[in-house]
């Protein structure tokens, strides 16, 4: 589909947080997700799993615009992220235009990324201070609510090297969710955990779908985690989605034989 | 053939090489001071957007590393004047230096920059920082600790390199003890002092430059 083809912006009446428009993403001849149509809806928990090399991750580092994409059109709430207007058509973004897109999304990674140089207020406090503008001690308030509401407050002066991985990476939702964005981006948050602290990080994610209307999607391995909190569960396999359905009906009924596959091959596992 | 050290001869000449010694330090510290500018400017430039400009850059650094240093010297102290370049010993051998160290201290920086992870570049643009940000408050503040060690070699270096300035007439350590030599027709002493104010002057350099580190490693936490 050419450019010119695609809405410069969708309709009121059609407008979900998230839309991918025939998105395609390849490296070289390897193509890693083909023909993407995806919507997010407004507030909702949506949960990516599927083999390794099914393109789950990339789906969420093209939407944090870690990568760039080969076709389509990527829209956040109804406006182009991936693309800008340029003379009526929608030409690729330039960095004042994905700057100005990136503000509404937060992503934690499944190594955490914070910065080794500051302490876990520091982290918290960096965003707001240099991207937002806000005061020292407007960041800093925010910050430690926030650390507050992760459990991290006591150890909010600790480098991330005297943290354990799942303090880190609960500091890490802290300090994306620090910039307030309306779209939460979890990518693996778990894999590189210990299992007794998956739960710390688990449980902060519970509750942000409880007590937030976040608009979420969520890479992870974690079946029963995911049937629990999601509203929906998109299976993804070969650079496509193969199967998608609200949870109940995904993991008691799947349609798809690639899919029971794969529930059962993961069932097997644990 | 006797070996004759005169300490009244050492007492004599002990003046002048300590002034000398105060132009090499300054002549090291102020090709140090430009060479570390130029270098992450350098470093920095091969990292932009427009592979022409990193192409030029990798380009000119390459043979600034592959040209003896003394003969940058000559070119920038002897050439210039035919370009309408006129520069005094002193700021024609600092300025030589300084171009000469920062293509090696580039290289050290740029390795520096390559050891930070790459989730941090990307923590970063999670975090929507700018460009400026993520080198200046991320990115630099964790590559420069993995560069001190790379970056006190230079500097030691440099410090054992200012004797070539001495091909231009800049009276350093070197140029001094040749100029007593050739008025006093002694050379054991002067050469002698020479080296064991080198020596007395790197091998605490060395030192501080491993405090340094460790220093800069506790305080960032690392």
């Amino acid at each position: 589909m050419e450019l010119s083809a695609y809405p410069l912006e969708l309709p009121p009446d059609d407008r979900p947080m998230v839309r991918f428009m025939n998105v395609t993403k390849s490296y070289g001849s390897l193509v890693v997700l083909d023909d993407l149509n995806l919507d997010i809806q407004r507030g909702e928990m949506v949960s990516v799993i599927g083999p390794s090399g099914s393109g789950k991750t990339t789906v969420l580092r093209m939407l944090m615009t870690l990568e760039s994409i080969n076709g389509g059109v990527i829209y956040i709430d109804g406006k182009p992220l991936t693309h800008m207007e340029r003379k009526g058509v929608l030409v690729p973004a330039d960095e004042a235009h994905l700057r100005r897109m990136r503000a509404s999304i937060g992503m934690c990674f499944q190594h955490f990324n914070l910065f080794p140089h500051m302490t876990a207020l520091q982290n918290c406090m960096e965003g707001p201070v240099q991207v937002l503008g806000l005061s020292k001690a407007e960041a800093r308030d925010r910050s430690e609510e926030l650390l507050k509401m992760v459990g991290m407050i006591d150890k909010k002066d600790q480098h991330p090297s005297r943290l354990s991985g799942g303090q880190q990476q609960r500091v890490a939702i802290a300090r994306a969710l620090a910039m307030r964005p309306r779209i939460m981006l979890f990518d693996e948050v778990t894999s590189a955990l210990d299992p007794e602290v998956i739960g710390e990080v688990t449980e902060v994610i519970r509750r942000l779908v409880a007590e937030h209307d976040l608009t979420m999607l969520m890479v992870t391995h974690q079946m029963g985690f995911a049937r629990d909190i999601s509203d929906r569960i998109c299976f993804f396999y070969k650079g496509k989605i193969e199967e998608q359905a609200a949870p109940e009906q995904f993991f008691t009924n799947p349609q798809r034989e690639r899919t029971q596959q794969f529930l059962r091959a993961v069932k097997d596992a644990d | 053939m006797t070996f004759d050290w005169k300490w009244d001869f050492v007492w004599e000449i002990a003046p002048r090489l300590a002034a000398a010694t105060l132009n090499t330090l300054l002549a090291a510290g102020s090709g140090y001071a430009i060479a570390l500018l130029l270098g992450l400017a350098l470093a920095l430039g091969q990292r932009t957007r427009w592979p022409a400009l990193t192409f030029v850059l990798r380009e000119t650094l390459e043979f600034v590393r592959s040209t003896p240093l003394v003969l940058q010297i000559f070119f920038i102290f002897y050439v210039g004047p035919q370009v309408g370049i006129t520069l005094s010993p002193w700021v024609a051998g600092m300025m030589a230096i300084g171009l000469h160290y920062s293509a090696y201290l580039s290289e050290v920086y740029r390795a520096g920059i390559e050891s930070v992870p790459k989730g941090q570049w990307e923590a970063c643009r999670a975090l929507n920082m700018t460009t400026r940000d993520t080198y200046a408050r991320i990115v630099l503040p964790q590559a420069v600790p993995q560069a001190i060690p790379g970056m006190g070699n230079y500097l030691v270096g440099i410090f054992k390199d200012t004797p070539m300035l001495s091909v231009i007439g800049v009276t350093e350590l070197m140029q001094t003890a040749n100029a007593i030599g050739s008025e006093t027709y002694r050379f054991l002493e002067p050469y002698t002092l020479v080296g064991v104010i080198f020596l007395a002057l790197s091998l605490p350099t060395a030192g501080l430059v491993r405090l340094l580190e460790r220093v800069l490693r506790r305080k960032l936490g690392m």
